[in-house]
C-alpha cells in the first residue's frame, strides 16, 4: 500500500502546460494560470522551456529584467536563484526565461529534471510552459513534470494534435491530463458553426478544466504584458476559475453557449461573493 | 429557401472529418502492414492447426464505453476460421 502514495511530490505540483499545435494559447494559460495561483497565495514559479523562441517573459511583461536563463543554469553559469526573476506585482511569482539564441538541444530531458527538482523544495507550483511540436522541447518539457494541461481551441488542426499530444503523455506516464478549451465563440455554437465543448471533450476524451471564451481583453493584455487572470473580463474570470479548479476546488462550469447576456450576470454573482 | 436545401453544419462536417481522421491517426497502421501481421499470424497458426488462411479476417478496431479515454484503444481483432484442429 505504501508504495502507492509517492514521497517524492513534497507537496509541490509541476504542471506542463502543451498542445502539439502552436498559437492555440499555451503560453497565454502558463501565465494567467501561474499569475492566477500566485494571487491566491501561492509560491509559483514559471518555467519558459521554448528554448530559442522564448515569448513567456513577454506575455509576462518581464523581458526587460532578464539576466540568465534556463540554458545558463543548466550549463552551471549561474545558480538558479539568480535566473529567477520575481515578478513585483504578486509576491510569491517567479519567472526563469527560456534562452533565446540557443535551440533545444542546449538542455536534456534529464537536466530539466534536476533543476525542477530543485525548484520543488522552494515553491508550490512550477509551470511549464511547453513549446509546439512533439520532438526534443516537448520531451524536455514533460520530463519532470506530475501532471498536464492540454490547451487546443475547437478547430480540426488543433483538435487532431492535441490527440496525438495526449496519447503520448499517456505513453509517458501521465495520469492527471486535463483538458482547456481555448477562444470558444458562443455566438458561433449557437449558429452550428463552431465545435462545442461538449463535442470537443466527447472526441478528446479526457477531463474538461477549463474554457475559455474568445476575448479581446487577452490580445490587450498581452500588449500591456500583464495577465488578465481574475479582471472583469470574460477570459479573466474564465481563468479565475481554471486556477481554482487545479488547485483543487470544484467550481461550475460557465455556460458560454448560452451566450454573453448570461455571462454578465454570472459574472454579477462572483463579484457579489 | 435555405432551409429547403439543408446543409450539414459545419460544426457538424468538422466534428464527421475528426473522427475519421482521429481513428486513422490513432492506428497508425498502413494495408501493407496488416497484410504482413495477417501472413504471419497466418503462418504461426498454422504450426498447430490447419486453418482456412483464405477466408480469415483480422482488422483494428476500437472498443469500450464512450466518452472514456479506453473507448479510443485500438484493439487488433482477428477471425480465423480453423478447417481442422490436428495438424497432421
Amino acid at each position: 500500500m505504501e508504495n502507492n502514495f509517492s514521497t517524492e511530490k513534497k507537496g509541490s505540483e509541476v504542471i506542463v502546460v502543451t498542445s502539439g499545435k502552436g498559437g492555440v494559447g499555451k503560453t497565454t494559460t502558463s501565465a494567467n494560470v501561474g499569475t492566477g495561483l500566485a494571487k491566491g497565495g501561492k509560491k509559483v514559479c514559471l518555467i519558459d522551456t521554448d528554448i530559442g523562441l522564448r515569448n513567456l517573459d513577454v506575455v509576462m511583461g518581464l523581458e526587460n529584467r532578464i539576466v540568465y536563463n534556463l540554458v545558463d543554469v543548466v550549463e552551471g553559469n549561474c545558480r538558479i536563484k539568480q535566473a529567477l526573476i520575481r515578478d513585483k506585482r504578486h509576491p510569491g511569482l517567479y519567472l526563469m526565461p527560456s534562452a533565446q539564441t540557443r535551440d533545444k538541444s542546449a538542455v536534456s530531458p534529464g537536466q530539466m529534471v534536476k533543476v525542477i527538482d530543485h525548484l520543488r523544495e522552494e515553491f508550490d507550483y512550477i509551470i511549464l510552459d511547453c513549446p509546439a511540436g512533439i520532438e526534443q522541447g516537448f520531451q524536455n518539457a514533460i520530463a519532470g513534470a506530475d501532471r498536464a494541461l492540454v490547451v487546443t481551441t475547437p478547430e480540426v488542426s488543433a483538435i487532431r494534435d492535441a490527440d496525438r499530444i495526449i496519447g503520448l503523455l499517456e505513453a509517458n506516464g501521465f495520469k492527471q491530463i486535463d483538458l482547456i478549451i481555448n477562444r470558444l465563440r458562443a455566438d458561433m455554437v449557437r449558429r452550428g458553426d463552431m465545435m462545442s465543448a461538449g463535442d470537443v471533450v466527447d472526441i478528446l476524451a479526457i477531463p474538461l478544466i477549463g474554457i475559455i471564451p474568445d476575448d479581446e481583453n487577452v490580445v490587450i493584455a498581452t500588449n500591456q504584458g500583464e495577465p488578465l487572470v481574475g479582471n472583469d473580463t470574460p477570459a479573466g474570470q474564465a481563468y479565475a476559475n481554471v486556477v481554482e479548479r487545479v488547485d483543487g476546488r470544484d467550481v461550475p462550469f460557465l455556460n458560454f453557449e448560452r451566450g454573453i447576456s448570461f455571462w454578465t450576470k454570472v459574472s454579477g454573482i462572483f463579484h457579489k461573493v | 429557401m435555405k432551409y429547403f436545401f439543408h446543409r450539414k453544419s459545419s460544426r457538424q462536417v468538422a466534428k464527421d472529418r475528426l473522427k475519421i481522421l482521429l481513428i486513422s491517426d490513432r492506428v497508425n497502421c498502413s494495408p501493407e502492414m496488416m497484410e504482413l501481421i495477417k501472413t504471419d499470424i497466418a503462418k504461426v497458426i498454422s504450426k498447430y492447426m490447419k486453418i482456412d488462411s483464405d477466408n480469415m479476417d483480422i482488422q483494428i478496431n476500437t472498443k469500450g464505453s464512450k466518452g472514456t479515454r479506453e473507448a479510443k484503444t485500438p484493439s487488433l481483432y482477428a477471425n480465423i476460421p480453423i478447417l481442422d484442429l490436428h495438424k497432421q
